[in-house]
């Protein structure tokens, strides 16, 4: 890893290992800063020439307004070339899977005024997660169930802290057990097998190198591999502070006398010390590829500061994942900064 | 605010928020704090990634109430006058066991787990844990044994979804308005009018046969016990809107969970719960006023690098301070606890003690 390319790289450049999938699902524990991770992916992902739609998947809307563009909810709205967003709720994919299910209007109509089918998800948990993860099926298709729409190249989700996103991943496979036969145990078995297609979707864990984030994303690896069969393909080590000082010049700061610098200076590194020891704790437990994003000082995460983490990242899934697995040595952390 | 005074008279205290702030952590100190104080405590926690006894410093926490050993902060200098117990919920066997009270007769017991849609649902589905954490809160309370029971809330995609568990829990058993017309009949399946056949056509169509014949057995089997559901769930519903109840807010200075702190205090007067006071972790040191000058021994190139540093954590703290302000300023309290930033996450004995030191100073 060298230092970051600068600048806008809108050269069409070869899709990565990652991009070459068609789903990526991004969770973590809450936090560490997924919705983030998942639009700067979004950005290096429409960079390289892939059409790509980012899918929040709750309802507080916080991609658009970094690319200063008003979300339409449910509705699919650019935000920058090739690149999109749309905010998954239950309500409206359960009405979309309805309608497209029935299309018989009057019929649709009458299950919706007599809010029966409100009464039927209310009464089925799971169900929310079950069209959620059906909607994001359906926009990563290459022949779109919704009409007059166009394919997408890559849709990146995210997904919803690990305890949740694992219930979310469950539930096709659930609701296709539940059902036995029909057309929801068919749908979901669709969904299933896209989900378990590892050369169409790719899981990405983002984590914080603090004590708890790291054992949540070691945790995560196993309940993935144990309940729906399915592996981490790359961490995402984000908000890691920059090394600026070595061991050496701490002591020496230290003698400085007792002053806001000083103090400011050693907790710093004391935070970047702490997070390079949890950086490693990852690397050698999680067993996977890991990359690094820094901390950003800028109070706001916007457009400029996105282009910024989407260049990094280009740079570091550019090489091959097998070698960033042999390539996690200590001197990563002091590259990420 | 004083967290002891508070807590002192409570019988629940529900500690929420987004995820990431450190609410699992937050909800263990304050156990061990008013165990520290002489209380009985049990701290419950239906968090999945089990964090919870990460922060106790314990590799495995069990799904029943443990006792955690007084010892294991001795020395860090904290004496444990009272108890402290904890708990992992596991939802699966908090349903079974309300099914065990409810059921009207044993085969009613064994049928429904038995039947299918139940074992699929009361297991692997999100949203379960957040009826089950009310269903335990309310179990323990009407035991008696604690003087305190401090909940950390899952996190879910909306802090807020367990607010509404206990009305949701009945609405799921009861299931009322599916029950109307799918009543099992001679043919399995009967539905009342001409409407009824067309809505149940369509939903055949949605569902298939199979998925409509189990939810109608799954909702029949309920039927004689749907009121004592119900009956329970306005019971959590009025235990927390109670005097002996108090709902703390959790978050960072950062702008999402402080607005997430904002939207739960909205939330919590529109439902009238009773608001006890917000916790604000991960505060990072305000250098206002602090000395600034350095001794005249580092090279004006190091010198350079250190003003550049302090410069951005002067500003970064500067910022957190009026995250604090903007937050004590919406929530309209006087005060919040603040706890500073440490150099990583507060787990194990020695950085709980740090945390209740500042949470109960």
């Amino acid at each position: 890893m060298t230092s970051t390319a600068a600048g806008n790289t809108r050269t069409r450049k070869p899709p990565l290992d990652l991009f070459q999938h068609r789903l990526l699902f991004v969770t973590g524990k809450g936090g560490v800063g997924k919705t983030t991770v998942a639009a700067a992916l979004g950005l290096a992902a429409s960079q390289a020439g892939l059409r790509t739609i980012v899918c929040e998947l709750d309802s507080r809307e916080r991609i658009g307004p970094a690319f200063g563009v008003q979300m339409r909810g449910f509705e699919e709205v650019e935000l920058a070339p090739d690149l999109y967003a749309i905010q998954i709720d239950t309500q409206h994919a359960i009405e979309e899977y309805l309608m497209l299910q029935i299309k018989v209007r009057p019929v649709y109509d009458m299950l919706f005024k007599n809010r029966i089918f409100d009464y039927f998800a209310a009464a089925t948990p799971g169900l929310a997660e079950l069209v959620s993860i059906g909607k994001v099926w359906e926009l990563a298709q290459a022949d779109r169930l919704t009409k007059g729409a166009s394919e997408y190249d890559l849709v990146i989700v995210d997904a919803p802290a690990t305890g949740h996103a694992i219930a979310m991943l469950e539930a096709p496979e659930t609701f296709r057990r539940i059902a036995r036969v029909g057309p929801i145990h068919r749908q979901a078995g669709y969904i299933q097998s896209f989900m378990h297609d590892p050369e169409k979707t790719a899981v990405l864990a983002v984590a914080t190198a603090e004590e708890m984030p790291v054992n949540e994303t070691v945790d995560l690896r196993a309940a993935l591999k144990e309940r729906v069969n399915l592996d981490i393909d790359i961490a995402i080590v984000n908000s890691l502070e920059p090394q600026f000082f070595s061991e050496a010049e701490i002591e020496q700061i230290r003698g400085a006398g007792d002053s806001a610098p000083v103090e400011a200076a050693v907790l710093q590194w004391e935070r970047s010390q702490r997070q390079h020891e949890q950086y490693a704790r990852l690397a050698k437990d999680l067993k996977r590829p890991l990359v690094t994003l820094p901390f950003i000082y800028e109070r706001t995460i916007g457009r400029t500061e996105l282009q910024t983490l989407a260049d990094m990242l280009a740079e570091q899934l550019a090489a091959p994942l097998a070698e960033a697995v042999a390539d996690i040595e200590e001197d990563d952390l002091e590259d990420a900064g | 605010m004083d967290l002891a005074q508070l807590l002192d008279d409570k019988l629940i205290c529900v500690c929420a928020g987004s995820g990431g702030v450190g609410k699992t952590t937050t909800s263990a100190s304050i156990a061990i704090g008013m165990a520290a104080r002489g209380k009985r405590v049990a701290v419950l926690t239906i968090d999945p990634a089990k964090r919870l006894a990460d922060s106790l410093g314990l590799s495995e926490l069990g799904t029943d109430l443990k006792e955690i050993d007084p010892k294991i902060f001795e020395p860090f200098g904290l004496e444990m006058t009272g108890e402290l117990h904890a708990a992992m919920l596991d939802p699966k066997r908090t349903f079974d066991e309300l099914i065990e009270r409810y059921a009207p007769d044993h085969d009613t017991y064994e049928r429904i787990l038995d039947n299918r849609i139940y074992k699929e649902l009361s297991n692997a589905v999100a949203g379960s844990q957040e009826y089950m954490a009310m269903e335990k809160l309310l179990e323990l309370h009407e035991l008696g044994d604690f003087d305190l029971l401090v909940l950390d809330t899952p996190p879910s995609r909306n802090a807020l979804d367990f607010l509404d568990a206990p009305t949701r829990l009945a609405r799921f058993i009861e299931g009322r308005s599916l029950r109307v017309f799918l009543a099992p009949g001679r043919f399995g399946l009967k539905l009342a009018g001409r409407s009824g056949s067309l809505l149940f056509s369509a939903l055949k169509r949605i569902t298939g046969i199979d998925l409509l014949k189990d939810l109608s057995e799954f909702f029949a089997n309920f039927a004689d016990m749907a009121s004592g559901f119900s009956e329970r769930a306005q019971r959590v519903d009025a235990l927390l809107r109670g005097s002996e109840s108090t709902f703390l807010l959790i978050c960072s200075p950062e702008h999402e969970p402080a607005d997430e702190a904002i939207f739960l205090r909205r939330k919590l007067h529109e439902q009238k719960l009773p608001f006890g006071g917000a916790i604000v972790n991960k505060v990072r040191r305000d250098y206002f006023r602090a000395r600034k000058q350095l001794d005249d021994n580092l090279s004006e190139q190091l010198e350079a690098r250190v003003m550049e540093n302090y410069e951005r954590q002067r500003l970064l703290g500067r910022r957190d301070a009026e995250g604090v302000e903007r937050l004590e300023k919406s929530l309209g309290v006087e005060n919040v606890i603040e706890v500073p930033l440490f150099s990583d996450d507060i787990h194990g004995a020695e950085g709980l003690v740090h945390m209740i030191d500042r949470l109960f100073a």
